[in-house]
């Protein structure tokens, strides 16, 4: 029996049937008479299509039936973009291509079999004929004239322009000391949950129910999109998202194959199932980042900062996935005060369609570009004055606060003490004895860095009216059930959908403190639409600080309720009766005592209830906060180069962040490891890369370097708390807080480590031969000024 | 053409017709029923479907299941026995070595290989020698702290 | 998308050598050899080999064991990676290759991997074919009927090409012992995702009593086409005592036989495999070096 408090390192409930292999996920489900779905997919980037014969696939034994995107085109609709920007285009994105494919890997037609193996053998049989057009993959060069375009909506490539502006950066710009300017390229990620999708659908045409078990972090607004894009009804459906194996983001979408297989269901009566395949996944499922951003930073030679410029190509893919249009946006440019007191800060987003995979939420998703953005120019800055780039850091940070902070791009922090989480990242590195460090090995020709970031993100995605009036399609709230069974057992039902964020645990921890209950007595229920009645899912960091406190709501209620009832039991007044772990009792009558299971007894059997009071303990409630949350942090990284390769390492990594109040230290620490992991992963060795037709060339995990464990150190990590008013638990977020803070602490590591080279910037990723060219031009250019030099002194 | 093989899978012998095509992933999840490894990738690098064939740790996603024929196979699913985990199950719960699960199962298969023929390993073997197996969520810190609990032979205890 | 569903094919696990070979003509090329199937199952879920017919070695004892002799090493061209880099024989007859081994791929590869597949395969970025060629090793095959020594210098012929007839299967890899104060080493930058080399190289050194180097064998992979020796390297080293300048400017000529066919693609551009060719030379000769004092 574990009694769980509020900040202890509970041991997840979740373990015991994923350590055993008994968990279950979409490919493990299997109903009776299924039949298996491979879909055919456009080899090229850009094509029309001319013709697709079916014949020979239909004819194999073992096929079914095969569906082309003509045949379906009406079932199947247009998947929406549920994000909007002002004078957006959104062109219609068929589930499966009919007239024309706009990137490699667009479904042309499905093939469905009684065994995976003669689907995918029938899916070489489908015969496409494409009359093959020029592709662009290059962002900014997709603007410009002559470039091919994509859809008719559009004549230039871009989807939308959008911008923030406070102050005035031009007039900062005129009367500052020092402007830096710089082109920083935020490469394109795959997200590489490392259970790929999967979708299986079931048809009841008795009464028309239809449900769907998809790897997804939004079961219920997927249903509600599947379900405006089809016209079936929302009631009849039904979306199941099992255990689901890491999304990042990658599973916060409608997609295709879900409204594929639900109407190739609907249409044979019969279950199927699509798994996707890990290199059909590379182009299939969404990517992350890809921005081309130009720069400036402006100031005075004392370190004050005075302005921000950013303008961003922000490559969008071939159409908007749900959430795109959000991500380089209100996710990025509001975000561009960083820790920092900026007076002026303008930003202009061009989103521009490619073709290419759409680019969508991953991990972080957008912050991690602001912040990377910020950071590398705040060291840039330094290093053009001349100075330490964490004095310049102090001398700009927000003064702590409590009670809200608004910054030039119009947003208003929560709470934040910027300078408590950089000192307590200096307590554990000593920056000095670093130093001596550094020196002494550049004279063994060993060359050492250390970078800072100092970051700040967005989290608990809400408040609804803020966020609708960003731009997004539905509001963010988020909804609990707290349902006591006539044992004292209980159940939870959260709208939030987890995908190893350990939800099981954590609610139930929070429900054993709040009721006294053991862990054990609590189920915590989540991803299916027939469970619970709403819910906007899991991402953004917002589950513990929306979900939690609608979970804290609920429990009140029931708190409330089941304290009447108790005092009607005991006899006494309300006002008298303490409950305390899981115990009612009377402050002044020691014998007198009730546990919380025959209170909720007695809720259920109705025989002594107060007047008026509706039976049982089952309570609900709603949670749209007033404010996002704001965690922030300090990241220090040390990088190790070898100059004669090129090849970086981490040699060591701490990690300070202030997410607020903690409800279980263990899991908080598991996920800030495995957001540092992704954002040195970036910085390091990640990146899809296109060639100029839009082929991806990292198409498999033989090209795309997913980081393995000899790839990292083991991390520090500590913590600062600033609790946030925003919900009663006090708690921000922190799925995302080490991506978002990584990988400027890396490049700005190496660019520490090669500055007496001249070297300023560094793009990610840090491949070796890209550090070995920077390193060898640096040379070269140091050498000719040398020489320049030489000539002018003689 | 099927082919008849007899495959001894967590100490049950049994006899199957599997298709010559047919990999021992896909024979043990779809045949045998054991979902327990996962299918990760398909090009052999992400280890998700480590399973033991014969003693030694494989990616069952690189063999046909007609190789296994005679052979015995071992999977997340044979470890604990008599309800008990094996101590590098419990390691894991007690380190916090995963979050959504996924590759877990393949990791335990070949963390528990690596223990076999290394008992005592540093940080730097541990890292190297789970370099087969890709994690997303972890960040492989608690992974490596909990082969290292395995090894101190704490696994198991609370 | 097809990735994980090879195509149709008929499965064979003969006992013999001969029988191996007889299958081998008896499909006349549209078979293939599948040893521990770690390079050939991953093409063919990809369906980029689609062979009509697998005949699996496994069943073949030919094929298997380290036999240790005074003229050196014996390995059956079955033996894993896993045997090779835990055999007590090897590590001591060849530490070269028991130290190479360890460092291919992975733990779950090097345990179903083997020497056989791999060197027959002449994938351009595996690390045997470097290490066999460093150490002169003998390549013996066989049909139904004969069998001949093929010279490892005359093995590898191309990208993914050696000198294997249609018929003929590789049974054994003869090591030949080294000479006395020989060191060796093998050292390469991994590619993060795949763990192939982007560039390796083996270094086989022996050096004479006063310090000069008295024999030089030194390898590449990854960087070109198939693995090749660097001979220009090998013949600036021999006859003198190698001092680092010494070796650093034999390294510089290890890119020689390459040069002009050095691989390029995502993960690295000609020029840098060209200049890691000699970054890797120099170390790879340097630790040699040190190992044979």
């Amino acid at each position: 029996m574990v009694m769980a408090k509020l900040g202890d390192s509970v041991r997840r409930v979740e373990d015991d049937r994923l350590i055993t292999g008994r968990g279950r996920y979409v490919d493990d489900i299997k109903l009776n008479g299924m039949l298996y779905v491979s879909l055919v997919r456009s080899p090229h980037a850009h094509a029309l299509i001319k013709n697709v014969d079916v014949s020979a696939a239909a004819a194999l034994p073992g096929v079914e039936t095969v569906f082309t995107g003509a045949d379906l085109q009406e079932q199947l609709g247009s998947l929406p973009a549920g994000w909007t920007i002002k004078d957006m285009v959104a062109p219609p994105h068929p589930p499966m291509a009919f007239e024309k494919v706009r990137v490699v890997g667009d479904a042309v037609a499905a093939v469905v079999a009684i065994d995976p193996a003669i689907a995918a053998d029938a899916a070489q049989l489908v015969d496409v004929t494409y009359e093959v057009l020029p592709a662009i993959v290059d962002a900014e060069k997709a603007t410009k004239p002559g470039a091919p375009q994509l859809h008719e909506e559009s004549s230039d490539n871009v989807a939308f322009n959008w911008e923030v502006h406070g102050g005035d950066y031009a007039t900062a710009a005129k009367s500052a000391e020092v402007v830096v300017k710089q082109r920083i390229i935020n490469q394109r990620l795959i997200p590489n949950s490392m259970e790929t999708r999967g979708v299986v659908a079931d048809y009841d045409p008795g009464n028309d129910h239809l449900t769907i078990y998809t790897s997804t972090q939004i079961p219920h607004l997927m249903r509600l999109l599947f379900s405006l894009i089809t016209g079936h009804p929302e009631h009849k459906l039904r979306v199941v998202a099992p255990d689901v194996g890491g999304a990042f983001g990658c599973k916060l979408y409608l997609y295709a194959e879900e409204v594929i297989c639900g109407i190739i269901a609907k249409n044979l009566g019969r279950p199927v199932k699509w798994t996707e395949g890990r290199q059909e996944n590379y182009v299939a499922t969404t990517h992350g980042r890809d921005h081309i951003a130009d720069v400036e930073i402006c100031g005075n030679k004392d370190g004050t900062i005075t302005g921000l410029n950013a303008h961003i190509y922000a490559n969008l893919g071939a159409y908007l996935s749900t959430f795109a249009p959000g991500i380089p946006t209100v996710l990025f440019g509001l975000m561009l005060s960083g820790q920092y007191k900026i007076p002026s800060i303008s930003c202009k987003v061009t989103g521009v369609f490619t073709n290419t995979t759409p680019v969508d939420a991953y991990r972080g998703a957008g912050r991690p570009e602001a912040t990377h953005l910020v950071e590398r120019m705040v060291d840039m800055f330094a290093q053009e004055i001349g100075r330490d780039p964490l004095v310049v850091r102090r001398k700009n940070f927000l003064a702590p606060f409590k009670n809200g902070k608004e910054v030039a791009t119009g947003v208003k922090y929560d709470s934040g003490n910027y300078q408590g989480a950089l000192n307590r990242a200096l307590e554990i590195f000593d920056v000095k004895a670093f130093r001596e460090e550094q020196r002494a090995a550049r004279k063994e020709g060993k060359l050492l860095g250390v970078g800072f970031s100092t970051y700040i993100e967005i989290c608990g995605m809400a408040p609804s009216a803020v966020a609708g009036a960003l731009g997004a399609g539905a509001g963010l709230w988020e909804s609990s059930t707290v349902r006591v069974h006539p044992t004292g057992k209980v159940t939870v039902l959260t709208g939030t959908s987890p995908h190893g964020q350990g939800h099981e645990t954590s609610f139930a921890q929070i429900v054993s403190a709040e009721l006294g209950v053991p862990m054990e007595d609590v189920d915590v229920l989540h991803g299916d639409t027939d469970r619970q009645q709403f819910g906007t899912g899991t991402f953004g960091s917002r589950s513990l600080a929306v979900g939690g406190q609608a979970l804290m709501m609920s429990l009140k209620k029931v708190k409330d309720k089941a304290l009447k009832i108790a005092a009607r039991e005991l006899d006494a007044d309300p006002k008298m009766v303490r409950f305390e772990d899981g115990v009612y009792s009377l402050e002044d009558i020691a014998e007198k005592q009730l546990p919380f299971a025959s209170v909720a007894l007695a809720a259920h059997s109705a025989l002594n209830l107060p007047p008026r009071m509706e039976p049982g303990l089952e309570e609900t409630s709603f949670f749209d906060p007033e404010n996002f949350t704001w965690p922030f942090g300090a990241h220090i990284c040390v990088v190790e180069i070898d100059e004669a390769t090129g090849e970086t390492k981490i040699a060591k990594y701490v990690a300070v962040d202030d997410i607020g109040n903690v409800i279980n230290p263990m899991i908080v620490d598991g996920m800030v490891h495995g957001g540092i992991a992704q954002g040195i992963g970036q910085a390091l060795q990640e990146g899809a890369v296109y060639s100029s037709d839009g082929q991806l060339l990292t198409g498999s995990m033989l090209d795309y370097a997913v980081p393995t464990a000899e790839d990292l150190p083991s991390f520090i990590t500590d913590r600062t708390v600033t609790p946030t008013n925003v919900n009663d638990l006090g708690a921000k977020g922190a799925g995302e807080a080490g991506t978002i803070a990584a990988s400027p602490a890396v490049i700005n590591a190496v660019v520490d480590a090669l500055k007496h080279l001249g070297v300023k910037h560094i793009d990610m990723p840090l491949r070796s031969e890209h550090v070995w060219r920077t390193i060898n031009d640096a040379k070269v250019a140091q050498r000719a000024n040398r020489s320049v030099s030489a000539v002018k002194g003689s | 053409m099927p082919t008849t093989i007899t495959v001894t899978v967590n100490g049950t012998t049994r006899t199957n017709e599997v298709d010559e095509r047919l990999l021992l992933v896909q024979y043990l999840r779809e045949v045998q029923n054991l979902t327990g490894t996962h299918i990760g990738c398909d090009t052999s690098n992400c280890g998700a479907c480590t399973v033991h064939l014969n003693g030694k740790a494989v990616k069952s996603c690189t063999v046909f299941a007609v190789q296994a024929d005679g052979g015995t196979v071992k999977t997340v699913e044979g470890l604990a026995s008599n309800g008990v985990m094996h101590p590098m199950q419990a390691a894991f719960k007690e380190k916090h070595g995963l979050q959504c699960g996924f590759c877990t199962p393949g990791m335990i298969m070949t963390s528990i290989e690596l223990l076999e023929r290394n008992p005592n390993p540093s940080e730097a073997e541990i890292r190297r020698g789970i370099r087969g197996n890709l994690c997303r969520c972890t960040g492989y810190h608690n992974i490596v702290e909990a082969v290292k609990f395995a090894a101190a032979g704490t696994g198991g205890k609370k | 998308m097809v990735t994980m569903t090879s195509a149709p094919f008929e499965y064979m696990r003969p006992k013999t050598v001969a029988e191996a070979s007889r299958l081998l003509s008896k499909y006349g090329g549209g078979a293939k050899l599948l040893a521990g199937g770690h390079s050939l199952v991953p093409l063919m879920k990809l369906r980029l080999a689609s062979p009509q017919a697998l005949i699996d070695l496994s069943g073949v004892g030919e094929l298997k064991g380290i036999n240790s002799s005074a003229s050196g090493l014996s390995i059956g061209a079955m033996t894993t990676y896993h045997e090779l880099e835990s055999s007590v024989e090897v590590q001591r007859a060849a530490p070269l290759l028991a130290d190479a081994a360890s460092q291919v791929a992975d733990a779950q590869v090097r345990n179903f991997g083997t020497i056989g597949g791999a060197v027959s395969h002449s994938d351009p970025s595996a690390d045997l074919p470097a290490v066999v060629l460093a150490l002169d090793a003998v390549m013996k095959t066989a049909t139904q009927r004969a069998g001949r020594d093929i010279p490892v210098e005359r093995f590898f012929k191309d990208f993914l090409t050696t000198a294997l007839r249609q018929n003929e299967v590789l049974t054994r890899i003869e090591v030949p012992k080294l000479p006395a104060n020989t060191g060796t080493s093998y050292i390469k930058q991994s590619n993060k995702a795949s763990h192939y080399a982007v560039v390796g190289v083996a270094a086989v050194i022996t050096l004479g009593a006063d310090g000069v180097c008295e024999r030089a064998r030194v390898a590449i992979t990854g960087a070109g086409p198939y693995a090749v020796r660097a001979k220009r390297t090998e013949r600036m080293l021999v006859g003198k005592k190698l001092a680092p300048n010494v070796i650093r400017n034999a390294a510089k000529r290890a890119g020689a036989e390459i040069s002009g066919s050095f691989n390029e693609d995502v993960h690295a551009s000609a020029g840098y495999r060209e200049a890691m060719t000699q970054v890797f030379a120099e170390r790879a000769i340097t630790a040699a070096v040190a190992n044979a004092r």
